[in-house]
């Protein structure tokens, strides 16, 4: 074959590719360094933590700065695991309510005929771009307004509504061939019926996909404790780690107070962790989600 | 037959209609309450001056007026500092993200997931891990990592503040946006180059298509355009979204000669610490107009004409 073009996805290693291994392992070790770092720092005992020059490899592993971290408590008095408990409940229900009415909304907008559907899916595309910072003054003011500021609804219902979320379920429902679905509408299945037992099992990456962006928008929040809660218990985990390692620098040098440096990186580590492990789990379905992806 | 089916279930258009109503109903109403509302407030409350305790009072353009006249540290510092790091973090990564991803595509599938994931992983840290690592690297003591290391080079012979310092915080404000900036449109982009169909490239050889520059003009790009416009709208908002980043790495709203403050921490500023509503929807929404623009030429660049 004459045909020596290029070869997208290729099977086997030629040199030809050894060019783009020179740009892109140093890259990718560069990408990593910062997080092969935190796990370094975090498991370093109190000596190793300010030896001068600094070490980047840990010499002896410790776990002090974890039982530091899981020891203290809040200047308030609340205990961590509160703050974790909050979190872990407040991530569960979003996740659950947000896949739930993304593949509703999802459906209708993919596969149901009806006036406004074009005018609806634009809006939901120019809200893709949607900056929710840009409105957190009348977000607040949405919030207090209906009472929800101080209660967990508060955390949850402002990030259920993801332009993003619904846009990627969307794309991914309409791969979904309108013949299947119109074989169940003749045997007398109702919307909710074709949902649970057709769209549900098929769309199954995207949903995944979606998990993943919601997880990591719940679980790294702290917006919704500093703006829309005062009362302590109901704050989140990211929200005290966020102040605990901000309280252990000191604004003047930007350096690090002695005792807080290695559970800063506990915290850090414990709050990455979770969206590495989901991530690596389902990080094909993601890859097949995103095929789909592009706006049209 | 077909058409005599379809026909049939039209008849019970109303209960269709309601189950219709009540699938869009949830996703409506957060998205009314907590996006469509909220840029609509934001455009009347701009229009007032509101101070919280007060009702807003009508001021027509004057917050406008004022933000374009009188406020110094806005077109000095803020305006100059969003545009600057918006174009570096928001095409600059996208284009990075881009040539990342077209890169990946030309390797094996073992390496280029494990590289993927090590070019992802940094978009998934949170603002802790942020201020954590990133403030210990570039630390002002002797301690900090990167002074270490240029001290023990002797390319400096005393450690430099560079979290407060006015001359250094910007660039690494960039650097640590870039750093975390391969999110999922670049996953996207990855799976759309992926999935261009490689007769396109053997036809477009033998049509005399000449090299691997040409290629990713003529044939990459074009087959995968509707991934292009999601990797350029994530890449925007990316960019708009991290403005936090430069206040969290030195600690403190403003940063030093308000160096690494962008709009959203002017935002901020007047909102949350000046309580001038009013003068803070007036920000958000030339915040809200800058994202605009940034989408529209994406939209112009990548639109399929059909």
């Amino acid at each position: 074959m004459a045909y020596q073009g290029t070869k997208i996805n290729p099977t086997r290693f030629s040199f030809s590719q050894l060019k783009f291994y020179i740009i892109l392992v140093p890259l990718s070790v560069f990408m990593v360094l910062p997080i092969v770092y935190i796990i370094n720092q975090a498991f370093k005992p109190l000596d190793e933590l300010f030896m001068f020059p600094p070490r980047f490899f840990v010499q002896k592993p410790t776990l002090r700065n974890f039982q530091e971290l899981f020891r203290t408590a809040s200047s308030t008095g609340v205990p961590m695991s509160r703050y974790l408990l909050n979190s872990v409940v407040l991530t569960a229900i979003t996740l659950l309510l947000t896949l739930l009415i993304v593949v509703l909304s999802g459906y209708a907008l993919s596969k149901k005929n009806f006036r406004a559907k074009k005018v609806l899916l634009n809006i939901n595309q120019m809200a893709l771009m949607f900056v929710p910072v840009s409105v957190m003054i009348p977000r607040y003011l949405v919030v207090v307004n209906l009472g929800m500021d101080n209660t967990i609804l508060a955390h949850i219902v402002p990030l259920l509504a993801t332009p993003v979320g619904l846009f990627l379920v969307k794309q991914f429902i309409d791969q979904i061939p309108d013949s299947i679905l119109e074989a169940a509408r003749i045997d007398g299945a109702k919307d909710f019926y074709i949902i649970r037992r057709i769209i549900i099992p098929l769309v199954r990456p995207a949903l995944a996909t979606v998990a993943i962006l919601t997880f990591q928008a719940v679980w790294n929040s702290a917006e919704s404790s500093n703006y829309y809660i005062t009362d302590e218990t109901l704050k989140t985990f990211a929200f005290y780690l966020n102040s605990l390692a901000a309280s252990n620098f000191s604004n003047v040098t930007g350096s690090v107070s002695i005792a807080g440096a290695g559970m800063a990186a506990a915290s850090g580590l414990i709050m990455f962790l979770p969206n590495l492990i989901i991530f690596i789990f389902m990080q094909s379905k993601v890859m097949s989600t995103m095929v789909h992806s592009g706006i049209k | 037959m077909r058409a005599k089916l379809r026909a049939k279930y039209q008849q019970k258009s109303l209960g269709d209609a309601l189950s219709l109503f009540g699938l869009l109903l949830p996703y409506g109403i957060v998205f009314m309450l907590f996006v469509a509302i909220p840029i609509a407030v934001s455009i009347a409350l701009s229009l007032t001056y509101f101070n919280v305790i007060e009702p807003p009072r009508y001021m027509g353009l004057f917050n406008y007026i004022t933000l374009l006249t009188q406020d110094e540290v806005f077109s000095r510092y803020i305006l100059p500092n969003t545009v600057k790091y918006a174009i570096i973090v928001g095409p600059g990564g996208y284009i990075l993200s881009f040539l990342t991803a077209w890169m990946l595509a030309q390797i094996q599938k073992l390496p280029r997931t494990i590289m993927a994931l090590a070019l992802y992983t940094p978009s998934m840290v949170g603002p802790v891990f942020i201020t954590v690592v990133w403030r210990t690297l570039f630390s002002g003591d002797e301690a900090g990592y990167i002074n270490a290391l240029l001290l023990r080079l002797e390319l400096i012979d005393k450690p430099i503040q560079f979290l407060l310092s006015s001359d250094y915080i910007m660039g690494i404000m960039i650097l640590v946006s870039l750093w975390s900036s391969m999110g999922i449109g670049f996953l996207a982009m990855l799976a759309g180059i992926l999935n261009v169909n490689e007769e396109l490239y053997e036809a477009a050889y033998m049509d005399g298509l000449r090299n691997r520059f040409q290629e990713i003009i003529y044939i990459t790009i074009p087959s995968m355009k509707p991934q292009m416009l999601f990797g350029a709208v994530m890449a925007i908002v990316n960019a708009f979204n991290t403005g936090w980043i430069g206040v969290t790495l030195c600690g403190a709203n403003p940063t030093p000669g308000y160096a690494a403050n962008v709009i959203i921490n002017h935002i901020e500023d007047y909102g949350f610490t000046r309580y001038e509503m009013g003068y803070a929807a007036a920000i958000s929404v030339a915040l809200l107009f800058l994202v605009t623009c940034f989408s529209k030429i994406a939209h112009k660049l990548f639109t399929e004409k059909d």
